[in-house]
C-alpha cells in the first residue's frame, strides 16, 4: 500500500484522520477565536475608558470653558465660586498649591526612592533584599487617607513644635507626606530599571578594576535612565493627581505660598472637598470639572512627554 | 622567583606562575591541581572542550571568583611574582589585566566612553589625553576607521563583530599588562576574526595574552605554547607546534587537536 497522506490512516492508530479534516473547524479552533477577540476586547478597552472619561468630563465643564474669561481663571488667585453676587474663579492658587506640594515630594522622593533602588538592586543580597522588597510594595499599598492622617495628626503637631509656626498643615506637611507616599511605587520601578541592566555589564566594569560604586554611576545609572525617568515622571503623575493626603495636610487654604510653611490648596483636593456641595449643572459645579478638564490634560501631556523622551533617549 | 628560562620562548620572564590550582564549585572540581607558567610577551593558548575549567582559571587570576561565593580556590596564582589572593586592592589588579569575554559586551554607552571608561576610572587624563588614547585603542583593535565618524552611537548598537573589537579596545585602553581572552571569536565572523587575530600577533610584542579558545587551529595559529585543559586535568602543556606536530606526552592530546573528541 502507497503512503498516501489523503487516505492512508496515521501510523499513529487514529482512524479516520484524513486531509478533511484540514479543513474542519474544531473545538480548538473556536476556543482560540474566542480567546482571541476576548483579549482584543479587554486590549483597547483602556482606547474606550480613556475617551469614555474625556468626553464625560468635557460634557459636563465644556458650557464653564466656553465663556470662562481665560485671564481670569489662569492668572488670579481669587477662588469664590459660589458668591452669590459675583462668583470668581482663578485657579493660579491651586495650580501653585498642587505645583509646591508635588514639587517638595519630588525634592523628597528623588533622593529616597533611587538611594533605596539602588542599595536594593546592587548591594543588599539574599534575604535582606527579600525582605526589603516586601515591605517597599507593602509600603506603597498603604491607603493615601491613612498617609493624610499620619499628616493630620503627627506631621501637624511635630511641625508645629519643630519650627514654632502658628499652623502645621501646610507645604511642608505635604510635600514630605506625598513624597513618602510616592517613594515606595518609584523606589519599586527604579528598582526594576536597575535590574533590568544586564549582568555582563557589570562583570565588563568589574573586569575592568571598577569598584562597586564607579560601575553603579558610570554604567548602571546611564544604561537605567529610561527606566529611572519613569519612575520620576510616574511620581510626578502620582503628585499631581493624589487627592486625599493632599487636602488633609496642606491645610485646604486658597494661597499662593511664600514659603514651606504657608498653608495651599490643590486642584484635586478643591474638586473632592466641593463637588458634593455644588448643584449639579451650576456654574460652580462646572467650573470644578473644568478643573478636571485641566488636570486630565495635565496628567496627560506628562505622560505623552515622558514617552516621547524615553523614545528620544532609546534611539540616541 | 627564579624559573628555568623555556627555549621555546623569546622571553624568559615568568609573568604569571600558577601553583597547584584547585577550583570547586560546591563539591564539584572544576579544576584539578593545576601548575603551569606564563612567560611574559607569549601568547599562552589553553584548549580544551566545554567543561574543562578553562573559564574558571581565567576567573581566579583577576580574583573574578570573589563575585561566586560557591567557587572555592586552592592554591598559588603568582602575578609579577605576587600572590593574587594575598593582594588588598583587587580592584587595582584588575585594572592591570584586560579581559574580553566569549560574547562581545558593549557597555550602552557612547563608543568613545566605552573606551574612555578605564582611564577615567584611573583618573588624572585630560581630554586631550583621553582623546589620544580613544583613537590609539580603537585603531590598535582595527575599529577605527569604521566608527571614527560616529564616536557618539551607543557601543550596544554596534554590529557584533565590532562589539567585540571595541571591547578589544577597551580592554587595551587599561594599558594592561596581562590580557585574557575568553574564547573571543565565538560570536565573530570569521573575517573579523581574522582582523583580531592579526592584532594580537602585534600585540604580542606589548604583552602577555592569554588565549583560551575551542578552536584548536586558532591556538595553533596564534600561541606560542599552549596548555591541553579536559575535564579540570591540565593534560599537557607545551610549545604549540609540538601539540600539532605529534610531540606529545599524552595521546588524548593527540586525539583532541586531530579531532577526535571535543
Amino acid at each position: 500500500m502507497s503512503p498516501d497522506v489523503s487516505t492512508t490512516e496515521l501510523s499513529s492508530g487514529r482512524t479516520g484522520v484524513t486531509a478533511d479534516d484540514f479543513d474542519r473547524r474544531n473545538l480548538d479552533w473556536y476556543v482560540d477565536k474566542a480567546v482571541e477577540v476576548l483579549v482584543f476586547i479587554c486590549g483597547i478597552s483602556a482606547i474606550i475608558f480613556i475617551i469614555g472619561i474625556f468626553t464625560f468630563i468635557t460634557k459636563e465643564g465644556y458650557a464653564f470653558i466656553l465663556q470662562m474669561d481665560w485671564v481670569e481663571v489662569f492668572t488670579t488667585q481669587y477662588w469664590f465660586p459660589s458668591d452669590e453676587g459675583d462668583p470668581e474663579f482663578g485657579i493660579l492658587a491651586l495650580i501653585a498649591g498642587t505645583a509646591s506640594v508635588t514639587g517638595l515630594a519630588m525634592a523628597v522622593a528623588i533622593p529616597f526612592s533611587l538611594g533605596g533602588a539602588i542599595f536594593v538592586a546592587e548591594f543588599a543580597s539574599g534575604k535582606t533584599r527579600e525582605v526589603l522588597k516586601v515591605l517597599v510594595e507593602l509600603l506603597a499599598a498603604i491607603p493615601s487617607v491613612v498617609w493624610g492622617f499620619i499628616g493630620l495628626s503627627i506631621m501637624n503637631p511635630l511641625i508645629i513644635k519643630t519650627f514654632d509656626v502658628p499652623v502645621g498643615l501646610n507645604v511642608l506637611n505635604a510635600g514630605i507626606i506625598l513624597g513618602l507616599m510616592a517613594a515606595p511605587i518609584m523606589t519599586s520601578i527604579a528598582e526594576d530599571a536597575l535590574k533590568a541592566v544586564p549582568d555582563r555589564y557589570r562583570e565588563a566594569a568589574e573586569a575592568m578594576g571598577a569598584t562597586r560604586w564607579q560601575i553603579i554611576v558610570r554604567v548602571v545609572l546611564p544604561a537605567a535612565k529610561n527606566g529611572l525617568l519613569g519612575a520620576v515622571l510616574l511620581g510626578v503623575g502620582r503628585g499631581f493627581g493624589e487627592t486625599m493626603a493632599v487636602l488633609m495636610a496642606t491645610g485646604h487654604s486658597v494661597n499662593i505660598p511664600g514659603s514651606l510653611f504657608d498653608s495651599v490648596r490643590a486642584l484635586t483636593a478643591t474638586i473632592a472637598a466641593e463637588l458634593g456641595e455644588t448643584a449639579v449643572g451650576s456654574e460652580h459645579y462646572q467650573a470644578l470639572f473644568a478643573i478636571g478638564i485641566f488636570l486630565f490634560l495635565i496628567t496627560f501631556i506628562i505622560n505623552l512627554s515622558a514617552d516621547l523622551i524615553v523614545r528620544g533617549v532609546r534611539e540616541g | 622567583m627564579v624559573t628555568p628560562p623555556s627555549p621555546e620562548t623569546r622571553q624568559s620572564k615568568v609573568k604569571l606562575a600558577v601553583e597547584g590550582l584547585t577550583i570547586r564549585y560546591g563539591s564539584e572540581s572544576a579544576l584539578r591541581d593545576v601548575s603551569l607558567q606564563i612567560y611574559e610577551h607569549e601568547i599562552f593558548g589553553v584548549i580544551g572542550p566545554a567543561n574543562s575549567g578553562k573559564t574558571s582559571f581565567l576567573k581566579t587570576i583577576n580574583r573574578m571568583d570573589v563575585f561566586n561565593p560557591n567557587m572555592h580556590v586552592e592554591g598559588t596564582i603568582l602575578f609579577d611574582g605576587r600572590d593574587v589572593r594575598r593582594w588588598r586592592n583587587v580592584y587595582a589588579l584588575r585594572s592591570r589585566i584586560g579581559v574580553v569575554f566569549p560574547l562581545p559586551v558593549g557597555l550602552p554607552l557612547s563608543i568613545y566612553d566605552n573606551v574612555a571608561l578605564a582611564p577615567r576610572l584611573r583618573g588624572g587624563q585630560s581630554s586631550a589625553d583621553l582623546d589620544v588614547i580613544v583613537e590609539r585603542c580603537l585603531t590598535r583593535a582595527a575599529l577605527w576607521d569604521e566608527v571614527k565618524d560616529r564616536l557618539d552611537a551607543l557601543g550596544s548598537l554596534l554590529s557584533g563583530g565590532q562589539q567585540q573589537r571595541l571591547t578589544i579596545a577597551r580592554a587595551l585602553s587599561q594599558d594592561p599588562d596581562l590580557l585574557m581572552l575568553d574564547e573571543f571569536s565565538i560570536a565573530v565572523d570569521p573575517v573579523t576574526t581574522m582582523r583580531i587575530e592579526d592584532v594580537l600577533k602585534e600585540l604580542r610584542n606589548e604583552i602577555t595574552i592569554i588565549l583560551v579558545t575551542n578552536l584548536v587551529q586558532q591556538a595553533r595559529r596564534l600561541a606560542d605554547r599552549t596548555a591541553f585543559f579536559l575535564q579540570g586535568e591540565c593534560v599537557e602543556i607545551g610549545a604549540t607546534e609540538d601539540l600539532f606536530t605529534g610531540a606529545v606526552q599524552d595521546p588524548r592530546t593527540r586525539d583532541y587537536v586531530e579531532g577526535k573528541f571535543g
